[in-house]
């Protein structure tokens, strides 16, 4: 009898697994609640496009669909023009956990851990009942594939309820199909804002995405050029976390320690590979799948203490100033915009990126904190803002002195969106979660410097722009006095007033011709004219005007 | 008299006017008011203003508004004199206050813009306030044994009850018909004022007092200048042992720098400094009443100090080196620690019959 009911509860304990697992883990995996729930599918469909299109060297065009089925429940449908998926890995990216290519490997990418897209077919399924449509195609040559996948929670391991053959007049690509239970809002966080934010980092990507509410609207690419591919690196040991080490220990093909150190990482020879294990207190020859829980400690520890060379830099693909620039001036409309990336740095050993970009005035609110928009690896961070490196960056720089208002550890006020974006192999964050970037100096560092290159040529632009502001309203001035003068004096001298209006604008708009001639031969700072300003003719009034 | 006025101003506008004509910036000469450009004259013993003068331009983005306003009150005076009607200062602000069009400017936005710009158009047209037909408000108050005739009333400034005959902002037209005293006292404060005419010190002195209830007027002033000038009348300043006592002797004295122009009409070379002084403190024993001076009150003694109407005098370099040393000041009042008529009847006819003044 108990024998029976051990046998039972057995059976139930790993019924519940994979679904406790995302119960556990639904605020890692971003199922926190139904508003954020529909962003993350959105998100990680995109991401799989974006990601799948650029491997191929393919020019994105993805075409999101939300549409709204009443009672909470929506249909996510996303298309893109990748190289599809063969036939028989479809059910395992699609409906098991932790199933993905980009695991292992140290490149950027946009997915990590190759959670995102099965996690949202569970999610679809605990929260609607019905499988993932997914029909994809490799190339014309080949038919389209349908499929309707769910999840076996009891074993991790897909399950294919329909699978056919059809006609899909795209050449290549994948198409999939989630019913899930959600929640849509517009403004901030929400699903219109990710999109806009990922056409601005990706300016080679052309969007279309059709909301709930049945509004089109259409991101279009603003380049031909595909991202450079990154080089593909094996993970560099300072990098790697407790579980990761866990999973490569368990499937390497090495079978000693120290041929695991040399051929799983890179940057590791057989001198820093024995150099490891004895700071580890393990012995080289040690079966890696055989280590223990605090074998695997030591080993983490042993891999703090010894000295590796950094990773190679070339595993990073930035978007590049210029490309950034044009990203800004497809989404955000403003009259100025200034982009810097600055070099490859390192933090904790692993190799980064830091760009940065500056949009000004146009429509933006002057009244208003500055809007700050920040990525990794090319995917919008919507949460969590005022934890993220970049929110310390900001707020730590002085930006009066590039024009803007600021009190004492705020966002700056101003017409002004700001773009920060991290391209890393391994971009820290502060939580599993994701959202925000985590605070290490060399990070902040580089960001500071890339905005403070943003910020100089943003105040050149604005002092520029006021000069040439004060110039015109010096102008109006004297326009606008010009009857008052003409007035009093009659009141004076019985001169007729219009005569005297007549007489005194005439001076003026030869004057305006000065200023002009005046703006192209010289510049004179604001202050040296301040302080001769007593002393004047009229031709020298007008002149410093400028 | 008033023509001469009407041409001033119609000349002021019609050099503008030929500025124009003549394709050049608009000016206006305006005499310097600033430190710089005022002496004290060794001769007279009077502040003067000297030679130097800027000049405002119309196109010149630092002086449009200064060059709009001094003619905006110009224009007003002149408006005046037709009339012969005079206005108050605020009057004159409210009648060229208003936004010029097209713009969120105004004219002028505070009373003290309008009332540079009259002080201003004082020095341009070289006319008087009283001149402008523009007046102050009327401040002090005065009691004696005088009879006046102003504005076509006989007023008998001895017999005005407790409030006395309050000093109009314009003195010019008033007529004395009898003057029955010896000396002027003025002080600054109304309380002292108040307790000598109770007192009736002004009988039992043959003497007039007058108080200006804080800053001195130009009517006072002008006031203190024609019966020290008409009547021979020895002027005789009874202040507080402070630096802004001092100053307020100083003022009456030898003129201020702000009004240097208007040192001629109003300054009063012979008047004499009568209390409160050092010896005072040290001979009444005022020593427990003192007031600790703050960083302020030094940094004016030392400017006082330094004035070149009082470097050599050593009479008054003693005094200043004695609050100095005191690092305190007393005010009048406090000899009413010695009795309430303390000051009527024993202070004040005790330092007059000694002659103890500080010139």
């Amino acid at each position: 009898m108990s024998e029976l009911t051990a046998v039972k509860l057995a059976q139930q304990q790993r019924e519940v697994s994979v679904a406790e697992f995302f119960e556990r883990n639904r605020h890692l995996l971003g199922f926190d609640n139904k508003r954020k729930a529909l962003l993350t599918v959105v998100k990680e469909a995109c991401d799989n496009s974006l990601d799948a299109t650029e491997e191929a060297r393919v020019l994105p065009e993805i075409n999101v669909e939300i549409i709204d089925l009443g009672n909470d429940k929506f249909r996510i449908i996303v298309e893109d023009n990748g190289p599809g998926i063969v036939k028989k890995q479809i059910p395992n990216v699609f409906g098991k956990l932790l199933y993905g290519s980009k695991f292992h490997s140290m490149k950027m990418s946009r997915g990590q851990q190759g959670i995102g897209i099965s996690a949202s077919c569970l999610y679809a399924q605990l929260t609607t009942g019905r499988p993932l449509r997914v029909i994809s195609k490799i190339s014309p040559k080949h038919p389209a594939v349908y499929m309707e996948i769910g999840i076996d929670t009891k074993n991790n391991r897909a399950q294919v309820f329909k699978e056919e053959e059809k006609e899909w007049k795209k050449e290549h690509g994948t198409r999939i199909e989630l019913d899930i239970e959600g929640s849509y809002q517009k403004g901030e966080q929400s699903v219109d804002v990710y999109l806009k934010e990922t056409a601005i980092v990706n300016p080679h990507a052309t969007i279309l995405y059709t909301n709930p509410k049945a509004e089109q609207l259409i991101f279009p690419r603003a380049t031909d050029l595909l991202p450079v591919q990154p080089k593909e690196i094996k993970p560099h040991p300072y990098g790697v976390e407790h579980g990761i080490l866990m999973k490569m220990l368990q499937t390497t093909e090495s079978r000693t320690l120290q041929s695991f150190l040399t051929n799983d990482f890179s940057r590791v020879g057989p001198g820093t590979a024995k150099e490891i294990c004895q700071n580890a207190r393990l012995l080289p020859n040690s079966k890696p799948s055989e280590l223990t829980h605090p074998q695997i400690e030591q080993l983490m520890e042993g891999i703090k203490n010894t000295k590796i060379i950094a990773p190679p830099a070339d595993c990073i693909s930035p978007i590049g100033a210029e490309l950034l620039e044009k990203g800004l001036k497809k989404e955000v409309n403003s009259e100025f915009y200034a982009t810097s990336t600055r070099s490859p740095e390192v933090y904790r050993g692993i190799p980064f990126i830091i760009e940065a970009g500056i949009a000004y005035g146009g429509e933006q609110a002057g009244d208003q904190s500055i809007r700050l928009l920040r990525f990794a690896n090319r995917v919008p961070l919507l949460y969590q803002q005022s934890s993220c490196a970049t929110f310390k960056a900001i707020t730590g720089m002085n930006w009066r002195q590039y024009g803007l208002s600021q009190s004492q550890g705020a966002l700056p006020i101003g017409p002004v969106t700001v773009v920060v974006h991290l391209a890393s192999v391994w971009p820290p964050f502060t939580s599993e979660a994701k959202e925000a970037i985590a605070h290490y100096p060399e990070i902040i560092k580089e960001m500071r410097l890339a905005l403070q290159d943003c910020g100089r040529k943003l105040s050149s632009y604005i002092n520029k722009k006021k000069r040439v502001g004060e110039a015109q309203q010096r102008i109006s001035i004297f326009e606008n006095y010009i009857p008052e003068v003409a007035g009093f004096l009659e009141a004076l001298t019985g001169e007729k007033k219009e005569k005297t209006i007549e007489k005194m604008r005439q001076m003026l708009s030869k004057n305006k011709e000065l200023i002009q001639q005046y703006k192209e031969a010289h510049e004179v700072t604001k202050r040296e004219a301040e302080e001769k300003e007593d002393q004047i003719e009229l031709k020298g009034a007008i002149e410093y005007d400028e | 008299m008033t023509n001469k006025q009407l041409e001033k101003l119609k000349e002021l506008g019609n050099d503008i006017i030929k500025d124009i004509d003549k394709n050049k910036n608009p000016s206006i000469d305006v005499p310097i008011r600033t430190l710089a450009n005022v002496q004290f004259n060794q001769k007279t013993k009077k502040l003067e203003l000297g030679k130097k003068s800027a000049k405002r331009f119309f196109f010149n983005v630092g002086h449009a508004k200064k060059f709009l306003q001094t003619l905006a009150v110009a224009s007003v005076s002149k408006e005046l004199l037709g009339l012969d009607k005079n206005a108050h200062l605020r009057d004159v602000f409210y009648s060229i206050k208003r936004t010029i069009p097209n713009t969120d400017v105004n004219i002028v936005d505070e009373q003290s813009e309008s009332d540079k710009a009259i002080e201003d158009l004082e020095l341009i047209s070289d006319l008087s306030r009283e001149q402008l037909h523009i007046t102050a408000n009327k401040a002090g108050s005065v009691v004696g044994s005088v009879v006046i005739e102003d504005d076509g009333d006989i007023i008998d400034w001895s017999k005005l009850g407790s409030g006395g005959w309050s000093i109009p902002s314009t003195v010019e037209k008033v007529k004395f018909k009898k003057v029955n005293a010896k000396f002027v006292l003025y002080m600054e404060k109304a309380g002292t004022w108040e307790r000598l005419r109770e007192d009736r010190f002004w009988e039992k002195q043959k003497c007039i007092i007058v108080s200006s209830h804080g800053q001195t007027t130009r009517g006072i002033r002008r006031l203190l200048q024609r019966l020290n000038q008409e009547h021979n009348l020895p002027i005789y300043v009874l202040a507080d042992f402070d630096p802004w006592g001092f100053y307020i002797y100083s003022v009456l004295k030898f003129g201020s720098i702000n009004l240097a122009h208007a040192s001629e009409t109003m300054a009063l070379p012979k008047a004499k400094f009568l209390g409160i002084t050092a010896d005072d403190i040290e001979k009444y024993n005022l020593k427990k009443h003192f007031i600790k001076m703050k960083e302020i009150d030094f940094t004016r003694l030392k400017q006082i100090m330094n004035y070149e109407w009082f470097k050599n005098n050593k009479e008054w370099q003693r005094q200043f080196k004695l609050m100095n040393s005191y690092k305190a000041k007393v005010e009048i009042q406090s000899l009413s620690s010695r009795g309430i008529t303390f000051i009527s009847e024993k202070y004040l006819p005790e330092k007059i019959k000694e002659a103890k003044f500080l010139d």
